[in-house]
């Protein structure tokens, strides 16, 4: 049984309203920090070695302390939960249940950047949470956990719920920042960075919903406790929401020392594949990271057993490896096609690019036209090469990383399951009507017996 | 300010630049053989630039401090130098491949209706892809269209053309009191638009012409009146109450075809200038007329015109000195075609040219 922090009393009932959040012990965190100076709440932070859980895995104490603080400006904590990651809802569980850790996180983080506005930017698709969020604010307020002078100790403190309008591109913090000051969601040029100017051109700092509510945890045992839990630079715990060909899809909070067979396999967790079907892919982060076939799912190309955590998951690079991203965890059985869900990412990016810079607006929708092809039989064999050097052209020459998360599950899909797009160009009858087998990327358990 | 320079080497030519400076502006210091193009980036314009990302350069040294070079390639508009940078353009392989990439993505989508296309022959993205294309397209499906839209009475808009720089959207929010125009949609729908079919009509809205890169804003009182280079472009200035009233004449004989403001090495705009110059002094007595501008010998608006009138060179030792260095046009062509010959002034032509006018008849 790994240990729970953020889901601990996630199954009291009630536990959405403040009464029972505060008699599980909730906002104990909160008074603890509050009697702290804003430093030493950085400074545990710090300590706890927590990265941000929004897919990068940026150490968040640092990016607090890079935040400026020139005299006489405000600053400003904005909650990210602009979720809108294919595969990824562990922020959306977190915050139609717990709606008080994120608070009492947001105002924990408030006091300690010193954010007297502080603003959750939450999904347009997120309505029904607007109102839960909503709720539990008025209820945060009315007991005196936010508003003036929260406990007396002269911080002040208001948080907004705003909600986005259904675009992807809203969740990179600097499109964000546009979004929310009511422009055209646009990712800006870095730098500056949003730590120097940021929402309405002051020091900002953009946190995901799950690292904003980890902080409370840090804060209930400290720093070098929290940093006890997981392994090496992957502290502390980590929601997964799994998703894709398993038997429990949900979301599971584990603390990075499980292996990833484990994970799919234990009954504890995803409780293995249904039909007693084999495991051909995984694309363990949300969509963005690139897939993995099976056999370098569970053990990396050394010989290792691969575990969740961020170094493991992306050990050999995205030659072998992949990213733990934001842990929308999918998994792909025997029967699945590496092309049609390779299609359809490149459909969702092509949608969702925002038509700024060049390479990712005319490249995203290229490579859906040239998937869809091959998907549908009409396929080349030189189209294969060209998807390659669509996605090369991509990579890293554009503004923000959505060019880059469109780019890599082509790459990734064409470097492992290259036979397949083959097999799809030459075989377009076949193709449409079953699936190509599981040739050299299969699991090597064996086949169970019929069930 | 503190009066301490950056040291900054691009292709191996070092210069020394103000802090603060973007490595496109010291490369253009230093002159075009180095200068990054830019699509989106206009030096006039706050904000503009990064869009289109055909400046992309590698820094192979990020500082004297920090020599760690930098791990992707940056947009050199809006990456501003650090002492002792060292930044590599044509000599890194790296962008030469990344540039063709990207070009060969502006042109995927893009008409190439450069022969009914008003902006052919001062186009910059035919100059970019002629510098840094390839010879050809990979892309084999239909091209992404628009509906035809009206923006008034001044600006022709071809959405088709497009490439999203932003820099009109830049112009109007930094040069006129109002911007009527945006960008609408998102992705490689995204489009320029009014919202709910808004004319245009500022008084200096007429300059988002020029800064469009593109045929995609064209000007409404020349359109498919002529080609540019059969225009003679003509330095001219008027007293203009609005405007610097410091215009450039296109001119064919001694008919005003089209005015604009005047643009230096970069094509960037020298002085904007108001609608009223533009649209509707069309006559040269509204003028008055400084003499011919200069244009680059290289450029195709040079041709037919600028034998002896540019610059002191003969084309031909113009020609031995530009040839290796990738001009637009390889050879002036009255030195080697038959038809096009050099006694004969296009512009002094009624009508189209025939072969009659170049006494070619009765060979």
């Amino acid at each position: 049984m790994g240990v729970k922090l953020l889901l601990e009393h996630a199954n009291v009932e009630g536990i959405r309203y403040y009464d029972t959040y505060r008699r599980v012990g909730g906002y104990r965190a909160a008074e603890k920090a509050l009697k702290m100076s804003t430093a030493d709440v950085v400074e545990e932070v710090k300590k706890s070695g927590l990265r941000g859980r929004g897919g990068a895995g940026f150490p968040t104490g640092m990016k607090w302390s890079f935040l400026a603080k020139p005299e006489g400006v405000p600053r400003h904590l904005v909650c990210n939960a602009d979720e809108s990651e294919p595969g990824t809802f562990k922020d959306r569980y977190l915050m139609e249940f717990l709606p008080h850790l994120l608070i009492e996180g947001l105002l924990i983080s408030s006091y300690a950047l010193g954010s007297n506005h502080t603003y959750i930017y939450i999904r347009g698709e997120y309505a029904w949470i607007v109102d839960i969020l909503n709720q539990a604010i008025a209820e945060a307020k009315n007991n005196g956990w936010l508003g003036k002078n929260i406990l007396g100790t002269g911080f002040d403190c208001e948080i907004y719920v705003h909600r986005g309008a259904g675009a992807y591109i809203c969740g990179e913090e600097t499109a964000l920042i546009e979004s929310l000051e009511g422009k055209r969601g646009n990712p800006r040029m870095k730098p500056p960075f949003p730590a120097i100017q940021g929402l309405w051109m002051r020091p900002t700092v953009v946190n995901n919903v799950e690292t904003l509510a980890a902080v409370v945890p840090i804060l209930n045992m400290g720093g070098d406790e929290y940093a006890k839990i997981g392994v090496g630079k992957s502290t502390g715990t980590k929601l997964l929401s799994a998703c894709g060909n398993i038997n429990k899809p949900g979301v599971y909070e584990i603390d990075m020392t499980i292996p990833v067979e484990e994970f799919i396999y234990s009954d504890e967790y995803c409780g293995g594949i249904p039909k007693g079907k084999r495991l051909k892919a995984c694309i363990p982060g949300g969509s963005s990271v690139p897939i993995v076939p099976a056999n370098l799912l569970f053990k990396t190309a050394k010989g290792e057993t691969r575990y969740m955590n961020y170094e493991s998951l992306s050990d050999g690079g995205f030659a072998t490896g992949t990213m733990m991203g934001s842990g929308g965890f999918i998994v792909l059985d025997e029967d699945q096609c590496i092309v049609r869900n390779t299609m359809t990412l490149a459909r969702f990016y092509n949608h969702e690019s925002c038509g700024q810079c060049s390479p990712c607006r005319e490249g995203t929708g290229w490579m859906y036209k040239i998937l869809k092809n091959i998907e549908y039989g009409k396929g080349k064999m030189s189209d294969i090469d060209l998807l390659w050097g669509i996605q090369k052209t991509i990579d890293g020459t554009t503004i923000c990383p959505l060019g880059d998360a469109a780019a890599w599950p082509v790459a990734a899909a064409i470097r492992h399951f290259r036979d397949e797009f083959e097999w799809h160009i030459n075989n377009p009858d076949e193709s449409q009507k079953h699936n190509f087998g599981l040739a050299h990327y299969a699991d090597p358990r064996p086949v169970p017996a019929a069930v | 300010m503190s009066d301490q320079m950056f040291k900054v080497t691009i292709d191996n030519k070092t210069i020394e630049v103000p802090p603060g400076t973007t490595i496109l502006n010291a490369a253009r210091m230093i002159g075009p053989e180095v200068a990054p193009p830019a699509m989106c980036y206009y030096s006039k314009l706050k904000e503009s630039g990064g869009k289109c990302r055909t400046c992309l350069v590698e820094v192979s040294k990020g500082s004297e401090k920090d020599p760690r070079p930098m791990p992707k390639l940056v947009a050199s508009c809006r990456t501003t130098v650090m002492d002792g940078m060292e930044v590599k353009n044509f000599t890194s392989p790296k962008v030469v491949e990344a540039r063709k990439g990207i070009v060969e993505m502006l042109l995927i989508n893009h008409p190439l209706d450069c022969p009914v296309c008003d902006q052919a022959g001062e186009c910059h993205l035919q100059d970019l892809s002629y510098e840094h294309g390839t010879e050809e397209t990979r892309y084999d499906f239909n091209r992404r269209t628009f509906e035809k839209e009206d923006l008034g009475p001044y600006v022709q808009l071809h959405m088709n053309r497009c490439i999203l720089c932003y820099r009109c959207v830049f112009t109007a929010n930094q040069l006129t009191g109002k911007r009527e125009h945006g960008v609408l949609e998102r992705g490689d729908h995204a489009e320029i638009s009014t919202l709910l079919g808004k004319s245009l009509e500022s008084e200096f809205i007429g300059n988002i012409i020029d800064v469009c890169p593109v045929g995609a804003l064209t000007d409404k009182t020349f359109r498919f009146k002529n080609r540019v280079w059969f225009t003679k472009p003509v330095d001219a200035h008027r007293d203009c109450p609005t405007c610097s009233g410091k215009a450039r004449l296109w001119m064919r004989g001694e008919e005003v075809f089209r005015v604009t403001a005047r643009k230096d090495q970069w094509g960037e705009v020298e002085d904007w200038i108001c609608n009223t110059c533009r649209f509707e002094k069309k006559e040269t007595k509204d003028w008055v007329v400084e003499g011919p501008s200069e244009i680059s010998r290289a450029s195709v608006i040079s041709q037919g015109h600028y034998a002896g009138n540019v610059g002191t060179e003969k084309p031909q030792v113009f020609i031995d000195k530009i040839i290796g260095k990738q001009p637009k046009l390889l050879l002036d062509i009255h030195s080697i075609s038959d038809v096009n010959k050099k006694g004969v002034t296009l512009s002094k032509i009624d009508g189209p040219a025939h072969s009659d006018d170049f006494g070619l008849k009765n060979k």
